[in-house]
């Protein structure tokens, strides 16, 4: 019995890194499409703008993403709660139906009710980012074993010990799958608000489109994109760290 | 001492509750190994969740030391008393150090005492502290994790523990090791197990006393031996199966079984001698022993007629010997494996000690049997 108990625990090596590998393949392919047609060269003529205008929509996704987490994680775990069991499908369906109304029109209500600015566009990008976060929470939460919860509640947890101690950790990874979605969501909808007066990289997109000026659309078009990437990146590496290792799968 | 009275729990509508557990009464000694029996849905596991309130009894008081326990705050009447499930409940999220330091972190303890008792507890159950500490529950074997569950439930040192089918979800050879193990731990932290089971085999192994339920109902309360001897109705006399005294083998030393009235004799006696003592003493059988009084020939019944040679031409070699601190299950194995109708008992330092016979054991199996 104790023989097999001498034995190291198997490690799986790493598996090479494929998807980092072809992210900048094809990235390095872009750029030298982009300097020998001579694009780049006009893109970085907008240098001054693409570095404030991606300031600006950092900054916008930075509280809508922000706010989005803060209230849509607490949503998640009353939801879960067995207090709110009989009534936690219908307010998923309501989250589900608001999140099939376009960004556009979530942005053009935002508008009316509070005007133009950062305000109404932090309010529309939160509205439109909420609903991953608070399905995956939900669903994270619902998803550990009840007879984990049992043996928590057995051994004298108090439900809020139970939770902290016991849920969360076990549904972390799949709340930050809704997370990562969400600001995915988040950044890529940010230039939108552009239309609500409110800047970010979408200036330089509309501008573009409306001028049929092609540098000046990818100036905007192209760090949106990079800004997705990095975003998601980040919170990757928060996910890998953050979730224990007896629960993460990629670990 | 656990004492419940008149525990009742219903469900449901209080104009037809379906009744899971129906006013039961017992009494289980400080120290001792309890199994509640049954098959399922007969209440036994709604019963022990009585006992750490995660199921709120209808009517009816659970007293442990004489203390009513719903006067005590159900958190801390948990956190006082060890747990274990089916499923073991290991929390993938924490290491095997941090599964097993739960209760005492619950309970404030010191953080390098309870870090020093989760080593010393991993070394109980032959567990390198060094290399499981740190490891998740994923990276154990299911046995391994099953220990780990036990250990979990001892770190904050409980008198009483609560096990649910704790070894149900383990292969059999592995279960019969844990089992051994558990027992053997037993013997020194003597706690006030409640163990639930629908495993007869398993419930006869670990019990002092066995609680058998039906539909709610205490059907019989006792220690195994009684129990299979005497069953109280049909219903416990079906449940225990047409078996029950081959059960019993295991329930029965050696020591208590074993025949004295043997004689030694020397190789080179005359047979015709060696019988005349036999029938002088009415003596089953005759051994020749070693130098060391450990048996090496035997003779036995089958020689009755013979009247020439000496012992050795017709003794025949012992094959095997049980050990007297063995029990009859173990002797009865041997003697079909080794075909050795006779078959010698020694103690500790193998020298001959009594003789186990068919007619030994069957006499022994009906004792107590109401006819």
């Amino acid at each position: 019995m104790s023989a097999p108990a001498t034995l190291a625990a198997p490690r799986q090596g790493r598996r090479p890194a494929v998807a980092p590998v072809l992210v900048l393949a094809v990235l390095a392919g872009v750029i030298a499409w982009l300097w020998a047609s001579g694009m780049a060269a006009e893109i970085l003529t907008y240098s001054d703008d693409i570095s404030y205008l991606a300031m600006q929509h950092l900054e916008l996704v930075a509280w809508a993403g922000g706010l989005a987490i803060l209230t849509a994680v607490p949503v998640g775990i009353v939801l879960s709660r067995p207090a709110f069991r009989s009534i936690s499908e219908a307010v998923m369906q309501v989250f589900n139906i608001g999140s099939t109304v376009p960004t556009l029109a979530i942005l053009a209500l935002s508008m009316t009710l509070l005007g133009i600015g950062t305000v109404p566009a932090v309010f529309g990008l939160w509205a439109a980012t909420l609903l991953p976060i608070v399905r995956n929470t939900y669903a994270g939460l619902h998803a550990v074993p009840a007879h984990l919860v049992e043996a928590a509640t057995g051994m004298g947890m108090t439900p809020r010990q139970v939770l902290w101690r016991v849920e969360l950790p076990n549904a972390l990874f799949v709340m930050f799958g809704g997370i990562r979605t969400a600001l995915a969501i988040c950044v890529g909808s940010a230039p939108l608000v552009f239309l609500i007066g409110a800047g970010g990289l979408g200036e330089l997109i509309f501008t573009g489109i409306a001028l049929d000026e092609l540098p000046m659309m990818m100036a905007g078009a192209i760090p949106t994109a990079l800004i997705a990437v990095a975003v998601d990146f980040v919170f990757g590496q928060i996910q890998y760290h953050l979730v224990p290792r007896g629960i993460n799968p990629l670990r | 001492m656990i004492r419940l009275e008149n525990l009742t729990k219903h469900y449901g509508p209080a104009h037809d509750p379906l009744v899971a557990v129906d006013n039961i009464s017992l009494d289980l000694p400080t120290g001792e190994i309890c199994v509640l029996l049954g098959p399922s849905g007969c209440g036994k596991t709604t019963t022990m969740k009585m006992i750490n309130q995660l199921v709120r009894p209808t009517s009816g008081k659970v007293f442990i030391d004489g203390k009513d326990t719903s006067t005590v705050d159900p958190i801390e009447l948990r956190r006082s008393i060890g747990y274990v499930i089916q499923q073991i409940g290991l929390f993938p999220n924490k290491t095997v150090e941090e599964n097993i330091c739960v209760v005492p972190d619950l309970l404030g303890w010191d953080r390098r005492k309870s870090r020093v008792r989760a080593q010393e507890l991993l070394e109980l159950v032959g567990l390198q502290p060094d290399l499981f500490l740190k490891r998740y529950p994923k990276e154990l074997s299911g046995g391994q994790q099953q220990r780990v569950g036990v250990l979990r439930a001892l770190a904050a040192d409980p008198p009483v523990m609560l096990m649910d089918e704790p070894f149900g979800a383990i292969d059999p050879i592995n279960r019969e090791v844990i089992q051994e193990e558990f027992l053997k731990m037993q013997q020194s932290i003597r706690k006030t197990i409640i163990f639930v089971s629908h495993d007869l085999d398993e419930a006869v192994k670990m019990a002092d006393k066995i609680a058998i339920f039906r539909s709610g109902k205490l059907e019989q309360f006792a220690a195994p031996d009684d129990l299979l001897a005497r069953p109280a109705n049909s219903f416990i006399e079906d449940f225990l199966g047409s078996d029950r005294a081959l059960k019993r083998l295991r329930l029965i030393s050696v020591r208590d079984a074993m025949e004295t009235d043997f004689i030694t004799v020397l190789a080179s006696d005359s047979i015709e001698d060696a019988v005349r003592r036999m029938r002088a003493s009415r003596s089953v059988a005759a051994f020749v022993l070693n130098a060391d009084g450990a048996p090496q020939f035997v003779l036995g019944e089958q020689v009755a007629d013979t009247r020439t040679g000496t012992v050795s031409d017709h003794a025949e070699p012992v094959k095997c010997t049980v050990p007297r601190t063995g029990d009859l299950r173990q002797a009865v194995s041997l003697m079909f494996a080794h075909d050795m109708p006779l078959l010698p008992c020694v103690d500790e330092d193998g020298r001959m000690a009594g003789v186990m016979s068919y007619r030994s054991i069957v006499h022994n199996l009906g004792h107590g049997e109401d006819a």
